[in-house]
């Protein structure tokens, strides 16, 4: 909602393959210009404050809090949602092993787990079930679908599942075993 | 969060004049936007310095670095030359956050985030870093995660950055230009202890812009540094107490150099060569790691619900500097993958 004492100023972003040209206020959020003005309700707000990861969003590939930045940060930028993940009707991976895996109760986190997800695998920092555990700790899931999203992420990796790399060091506090 | 008014930079000259009191730079925004939301900052203006030619992460020539202002934390943790040269500094990085907000917050941005003290956060309380002279809310208040070192009267807030603490131990200098010039501040002088005025988190001027951190050669602690973080949950939370240890030690087993920084305890990274000036020359032993910790920790004063953070600090600093002399820890085991 645009009004009239507010300034706006323009923005040109893709979504989810498409172009947008918008004004928005200095203040909207990548989130609440999502949401708000493209009604593309699938990213979520949880807490607002970049703690629960619900609002998690592909930015030019990196996975990134919606919630967190400016609609006016991300000119030029591309920017893919959970509804830009699966191709037509061919679901995404990581959208067949949510659903094979059962990884979610209330299902409000999944669009942001399924995005950082697509992040994480795409940044290639993880090797181990642990490691995927530490990676996707910005995303908050409250039900407690823990186990089931860390198996549908491994198995899309194709990494085992459980007690693997037991040699690896690590400082107790800052990594899950 | 306020109205304000927004300008996107071009150039660092276009950012330099931009900045003053009342127009901040924005960068990630990852803390700034928080804040708004929160009421506790309300800049009338941003500056949006993301796309300035600063994200270079590059070798100085001399076997240190230069870490970009604008460079993303996650990059920077990353990065091969990070990881090779100082891998205490990506240990760190990574033990902060979460991935998201490591892909969104820059280097510039985590030497200025602001406390994570719920009072400071709390518009309905007083707070004298949030409204100077208002009084503080903490004191007497909840202190779990309060400092028990360096803090005053008027302000017992911990600085929150891992990366910071890091970035004590390995002497960086903090590079920052304004309309007025350039000029290089020592790490250990850009934070500030909260004094009378707790409002100055560090010692940057209101119209100065972080350009880059330089880093000096740390090779001879490579093979033997570690971040270590205590915390309420196992991830994704600010340290209750952290310790940043690297050592340089001889066949002899007598260490030739040292570096400890404390994190969580005080109002900026908790680093005192003294207590490190007692340990070289002697052996890297048990006894002596004790007395670096009752060195660092001379004078600390707890609040009412933080005096677990002695003994936690005390510990912190051995078991650290214990790893340490058994290797390095750079909190990553995707490397060998994808070297």
């Amino acid at each position: 909602m645009t009004s009239p004492s507010c300034p706006t100023y323009p923005v040109s972003l893709t979504v989810n393959g498409q172009p947008r040209q918008l004004q928005v206020e200095s203040w909207v959020s990548l989130l609440d210009l999502l949401r708000e003005q493209l009604s593309l309700t699938g990213t979520k707000k949880g807490c607002d404050h970049g703690q629960c990861g619900a609002c998690t969003v592909l930015v030019d590939g990196r996975r990134v809090n919606a919630c967190l930045t400016l609609a006016l940060m991300n000119q030029g930028r591309e920017i893919v949602t959970v509804e830009g993940l699966a191709q037509s009707e061919e679901l995404h991976p990581l959208q067949r092993a949510f659903i094979a895996c059962d990884a979610f109760q209330c299902g409000y986190c999944t669009p942001g787990q399924l995005c950082s997800a697509v992040g994480l695998i795409k940044e290639g920092q993880a090797s181990s079930a642990a490691e995927v555990r530490e990676l996707m700790s910005g995303n908050i899931c409250r039900c407690g679908a823990y186990p089931q999203i860390v198996q549908a992420v491994t198995q899309v990796m194709q990494l085992p599942q459980r007690h693997d790399n037991p040699d690896r060091p690590h400082v107790p506090g800052t990594v899950p075993a | 969060m306020n109205p304000f008014s927004w300008q996107a930079c071009d150039s660092v000259d276009a950012a330099t004049g931009a900045l003053n009191e009342h127009t901040k730079a924005v960068a990630g925004g990852t803390n700034l936007l928080d804040l708004m939301k929160a009421g506790v900052m309300r800049p009338p203006a941003l500056a949006h310095v993301a796309g300035l030619p600063l994200a270079a992460i590059e070798d100085d020539g001399a076997g240190g670095l230069r870490l970009g202002a604008t460079a993303h934390n996650a990059d920077t943790a990353y990065h091969l030359l990070v990881r090779e040269r100082y891998p205490l500094l990506t240990a760190a990085i990574l033990a902060g956050a979460s991935p998201q907000i490591r892909n969104m917050a820059t280097n510039g941005g985590n030497l200025l985030q602001r406390t994570r003290c719920h009072y400071f956060y709390d518009t309905a309380v007083a707070c004298n870093k949030r409204s100077p002279g208002s009084g503080c809310a903490a004191i007497g208040g909840l202190t779990r995660y309060h400092a028990i070192l360096g803090a005053s009267e008027h302000c017992i807030a911990t600085h929150p950055s891992d990366m910071c603490v890091a970035l004590a131990a390995l002497d960086a200098v903090v590079h920052v230009r304004s309309v007025r010039g350039a000029r290089a501040i020592a790490f250990q002088d850009f934070h500030r202890l909260p004094g009378d005025h707790p409002e100055q988190d560090s010692t940057l001027a209101a119209d100065e812009l972080i350009t880059h951190i330089a880093l000096p050669d740390a090779s001879r602690f490579v093979n033997n540094s570690v971040y270590l973080k205590f915390r309420d949950r196992a991830s994704y939370a600010f340290a209750l107490v952290s310790a940043a240890a690297a050592l340089d030690v001889g066949a002899d087993g007598i260490v030739r150099d040292a570096r400890v920084a404390l994190g969580g305890v005080a109002h900026k990274p908790w680093r005192m060569r003294a207590a490190e000036l007692a340990l070289i020359g002697e052996t890297a032993t048990l006894p002596n790691f004790e007395k670096v910790a009752d060195l660092l920790l001379a004078g600390a004063v707890p609040q009412r619900d933080n005096a677990f953070k002695l003994s936690m600090a005390r510990r912190a600093v051995v078991r650290a500097l214990e790893q340490a002399l058994n290797g390095t820890i750079d909190n990553t085991d995707a490397g060998e993958q994808h070297e």
